[in-house]
């Protein structure tokens, strides 16, 4: 005689499988959480935010790292910002199909796949070497900006898209012209989409080390000019991992990070879920 | 004219990211194949790696990236199907509204806190229970496999959500169970979305660097087991890069040139996978 489990049994060890297995990853990624929180928090301090590195980071702050993480993400999102919002623009207001949406497209889809270390390589050659523009807070910025491009100009893109077609028409048909319409009606009801696309790319930029490693350097200094050379809070946790060189001040600057990163993305999908229950 | 301008400008700036991505693929390019061509095929491809000798071997590498990305996909892809399977069809509305977005913001932890978390829980473990350095393709396959998750399970949820609710009652209809529906409704209809969301995690285990060179040991040699320590493309490229000077460098580049194709290259088939639906 055959045994056969039958279809009421499947789905019950089914259900229980797929259960544990759920557990289990939601699990492991609180736990990862918790873990550094949990040994990151007594590093915690006012001085350990606000003071200098001393000591390779063995002693004092991560001031200089929060300053030099700020400014390269700044420098990014003011670059990436009108050039991924134009390109949304573009995309869904004036074309319609054809080559040249597919040709934009494909750029921007290709890009948000390329792993960050290409962009080091890239921002390496180009930024630090070809425009001679050294291990600087400009160079990390720039080589950020292309990364989260892509993020950008798709989140615009999804954003504008969702903004009504009577909008539009009923501006021209009171006669105001396209350029007009888009800059005084369609951009601010696509406002919080396109934010929430900004935000999602300063995650990225903050979260980022194999990209800016390579381009902005690691000094410990805090910057004098968007020339200067910095670290930013990402690289200094790997150096200070890597090299063991702290530990407590590794779980303080990893909580630092998180902390931010969990924020940043929480702010966003806040504004996402207002966006979205507006119009659809 | 105002109307005119304003559109040269938006068609002008809308070329940015495609002349990013070609200024890319210049650059590397130019920088690395010339290296490959100088020094030919057969030494590049071999195994013998000492750059600042003559020797441009980074077979052992391409090995060990696609060592760590298979075992990643192996521990990532069942345990994040199972995850978004769950999420989407048999749990409750509210266990779904709260545990996604959790995923979504766990998909930002950076990826420096993952290899963290292997140098100070996993190695240790592993040198103990199973023995060897702790520095192995093991340690960065299970962190790798780990840091996957989210993207997948968050891109194959939606997939899922997405098949219309009449599949699922048809399927109710003819007698089946939820699980049978899954098995033989939603995932052929939801395939697309979940072979995609599995290439766009591979993209991200191949390419992965800070995390990888923290727990793989990044020794140069093809591993003989999962213990043994591994280099990766990505982690030669970052280890070498700071102090690199001449061909030494070049062949960095010719790294990042060949990193390069095999990541497009699935980029381009998750795209027309995506596409098809």
């Amino acid at each position: 005689m055959k045994f056969r489990i039958g279809p009421r049994t499947s789905q019950i060890i089914a259900y229980i499988l797929l259960l544990i297995c759920t557990i289990f990853v939601i699990s492991i990624l609180i736990f990862i959480i918790g873990f550094v929180f949990k040994n990151g928090f007594a590093s915690l301090t006012w001085n350990f935010l606000t003071q200098k590195t001393k000591a390779m980071g063995k002693e004092g702050g991560v001031f200089p790292s929060i300053i030099g993480t700020l400014m390269v993400t700044l420098f990014a999102i003011i670059v990436a910002t009108p050039l991924g919002l134009g390109s949304a623009l573009y995309l869904t207001e004036y074309t319609k199909g054809g080559v040249i949406r597919r040709v934009i497209s494909f750029g921007a889809d290709c890009l948000a796949g390329v792993p960050s270390i290409i962009f080091g390589l890239f921002g390496f050659i180009f930024f630090v070497i070809a425009l001679k523009l050294g291990w600087s807070i400009i160079s990390g910025g720039l080589t950020l900006a292309v990364m989260i491009l892509p993020t950008i100009i798709r989140t615009s893109e999804e954003a504008i898209k969702a903004v009504p077609k009577a909008y539009r028409e009923i501006s021209y048909s009171l006669g105001v012209g396209k350029i007009d319409t888009i800059i005084k009606i369609v951009l601010p009801s696509a406002f919080p989409g396109i934010l929430t696309g900004i935000i999602l790319g300063i995650g990225r930029a903050v979260s980022e080390t194999a990209a800016v490693i390579f381009t902005a350097g690691s000094s410990l200094n805090i910057p004098s000019s968007l020339f200067s050379s910095t670290r930013t809070l990402a690289v200094h946790f790997y150096i200070l991992a890597r090299e063991g060189i702290s530990m407590p001040k590794a779980y303080g600057t990893a909580t630092v990070l998180i902390i931010s990163i969990l924020l940043i993305n929480f702010i966003a999908y806040r504004l996402m879920h207002r966006f979205i229950a507006r119009y659809y | 004219m105002k109307e005119r301008t304003s559109e040269k400008i938006l068609l002008i700036i809308s070329f940015s990211a495609i002349i990013s991505l070609l200024l890319i693929t210049i650059f590397i390019f130019v920088q690395g194949m010339p290296l490959i061509f100088k020094v030919g095929l057969k030494n590049f491809f071999s195994t013998h790696w000492a750059p600042t000798k003559g020797n441009f071997g980074i077979l052992s590498m391409i090995v060990g990236s696609l060592l760590v990305t298979f075992g990643a996909l192996i521990i990532g892809v069942p345990l994040s199907l199972a995850c978004s399977i769950f999420l989407a069809e048999f749990a409750p509305p509210p266990v779904q509204k709260i545990l996604k977005p959790i995923i979504e913001l766990l998909a930002g932890i950076p990826s420096v806190v993952y290899g963290f978390i292997g140098i100070v829980i996993l190695v240790p473990l592993i040198r103990n229970t199973l023995g060897g350095s702790g520095f192995s393709v093991l340690t960065a396959s299970i962190i790798l496999g780990i840091m996957i998750l989210p993207t997948i399970v968050s891109i194959s949820y939606d997939s899922l959500v997405a098949v219309p609710q009449t599949y699922r009652e048809g399927s109710y209809a003819l007698g089946a169970t939820k699980w049978q529906t899954v098995l033989m409704v939603l995932f052929p209809s939801a395939r697309s979305g979940i072979i995609a969301a599995i290439i766009l995690g591979m993209g991200r285990a191949i390419g992965e660097t800070m995390a990888v060179i923290m727990i793989a040991g990044n020794a140069l040699k093809i591993p003989g087991s999962i213990l043994d320590p591994v280099r990766t493309i990505t982690s030669t490229i970052a280890l070498e890069l700071g102090y690199s000077t001449g061909d030494h460098r070049a062949a960095l580049f010719a790294c990042g040139s060949i990193l390069f194709i095999i990541i497009v290259l699935l980029n381009i088939i998750a795209i027309k996978i995506a596409r098809r639906e």
